[in-house]
């Protein structure tokens, strides 16, 4: 059977441009929710986001001039692959290009590229269109980018599962992979949505939090009594997944095995996830299947914990039910310092897990205040602890009631 | 140089990241500056909007060096 395994890691995230630093802010509980400054917000309900500075934006990596050809979750995209890559020392030749592919997702894509355009359209006719709108906006551009920058002729796709999306692109890559379909993938997601039409849009479904427009850092806050909502967040994520042998062969680094992979619907609303939580329950149980492991041997769940009323507790006890069986499990939710990354959120939570196992500290779910539970799972509130793991989990689920896990181990 | 070909280098250089030196009147845009056939589309809504004119798809098509894009908004532009 071929194993799979990571061998590069990138990211761009509200707690920084790289893997190394983003890292150190987030097992030090610094939080990158701020007020939103891009744009008005005074008649926003919502007016905070984990937002990235242009500053943080090398454009010795994605120049000035091909950022304005491209939407922002596609610069962004391109920012951690190229850290992704490099960190796997992988180059392509004639042949293995061919085994090497890309699936790298977003949720929602060049959103605010659509609006802006669309503005235009309104106000200016269609011979303001710039021919770069459409390749800018579209959701694969991203993964076609990667492909051509790099010379990837694998297969070559972009899984669009709202909040579920990273986690699906590095599970199909795994698939793949394992498969016999490919030896190299870049995986992973990106998303910019911090735009007007984006607050607006998740504000009018009532999923953002509205209630720490004057204390940002507080607002995302799983589990917590207090939470109102997810706070939004931009940023990429990118893993390199390899088969094991053509890892070996070439000495690669490799951070850990890709040990099980679940995927689940759960017939039930387009926003709200399934009140007994059983989509993400069947999710998690089909990757831990895949994996042959127990369900005491997983030791943290990176969970998807978004601060929303009805999600976290869901979740909780999904996780509970299935897992509740080791009385020293851990579970933290990165989104509570960087907010909920949708598309992207998988793909740096997998990230962030693979530095977990790494360094033998597990990140903390920052504003964990007032648990609004008396679960016996350790949330690590508020600092992160050490602990060795040697099986982790990381979920993720989406509108439309589409669920995501994966199993990491070493 | 006059000032209409000052303004059409001007955008070249803008919009297709080349040195102003590299730029001579018969470089196309394509073959020479590095263009894509998207970017000359570009090129051409950055001289009507520059020059306040509309250049009709065939005239377009005609523009593939500076020296043409100089020639056709001289006699085309307000």
């Amino acid at each position: 059977m071929r194993r799979v395994v990571v061998t590069g890691l990138g990211t761009i995230n509200p707690l920084g441009n790289n893997v190394e630093t983003s890292w150190d802010n987030l097992i030090n509980s610094k939080s990158g929710i701020s007020k939103i400054t891009k744009f008005n917000v005074d008649n926003y309900p919502c007016k905070i986001a984990g937002s990235i500075e242009d500053s943080q934006i090398n454009d010795k990596i994605v120049s000035i001039r091909e950022q304005r050809k491209i939407d922002r979750f596609i610069t962004l995209g391109l920012i951690a692959a190229n850290e992704a890559i490099i960190d796997s020392g992988f180059t392509t030749n004639d042949k293995n290009s061919l085994r090497s592919g890309v699936m790298v997702g977003s949720g929602i894509g060049g959103l605010d590229t659509i609006y802006k355009n669309s503005s235009i359209l309104d106000n200016q006719g269609i011979r303001k269109i710039s021919p770069f709108f459409i390749p800018s906006s579209l959701i694969n551009l991203l993964s076609g980018h990667i492909s051509i920058k790099y010379n990837l002729k694998g297969p070559n796709g972009s899984p669009v599962t709202a909040c579920a999306t990273g986690t699906h692109a590095i599970g199909d890559s795994f698939t793949l992979i394992k498969n016999n379909k490919a030896d190299l993938m870049v995986c992973g997601g990106a998303e910019a949505a911090i735009c007007p039409l984006g607050i607006s849009g998740f504000s009018a479904a009532r999923a953002l939090c509205d209630t720490f427009n004057e204390q940002p850092v507080r607002g995302s806050r799983p589990w917590d009594k207090d939470r109102s909502g997810f706070v939004m967040g931009e940023g990429a994520g990118i893993l390199i997944l390899e088969e094991l042998d053509h890892a070996k062969k070439r000495n690669a680094k490799i951070y850990g095995e890709v040990k099980g992979y679940g995927l689940s619907g759960d017939a039930f609303h387009i926003t709200k996830p399934s009140e007994d939580g059983n989509g993400g329950y069947r999710a998690m149980e089909m990757a831990l299947n895949e994996s042959q492991l127990n369900s005491h041997e997983i030791d943290y769940v990176n969970a998807h914990g978004t601060s929303t009323q009805i999600g976290d507790m869901i979740e909780l006890s999904a996780v509970e039910k299935l897992f509740g069986s080791n009385d020293s499990l851990c579970m933290s939710s990165n989104k509570s310092a960087i907010g909920h990354l949708l598309g992207a959120a998988g793909a740096v939570e997998a990230v962030f897990s693979l530095k977990s196992m790494q360094t033998k500290t597990l990140p903390p779910t920052l504003n964990l205040e007032n648990p609004d539970t008396n679960t016996n799972i350790n949330l690590i509130p508020n600092e992160a602890i050490s602990k060795s793991i040697k099986n982790l989990i990381s979920n993720s689920f989406g509108f439309g009631g589409t669920n995501a896990s994966l199993i990491f181990g070493y | 140089m006059s000032d209409i070909e000052e303004r059409v280098k001007k955008i070249v250089v803008e919009h297709l990241g080349v040195e102003e030196g590299k730029i001579q009147s018969d470089s196309k845009f394509i073959d020479d500056l590095g263009a894509d056939s998207l970017d000359t589309v570009e090129l051409v809504m950055a001289f009507e909007e520059e020059f306040g004119c509309e250049i009709p798809d065939d005239a377009a098509e005609k523009i593939v060096t500076l020296k043409d894009a100089v020639t056709y908004l001289s006699a085309n532009s307000n």
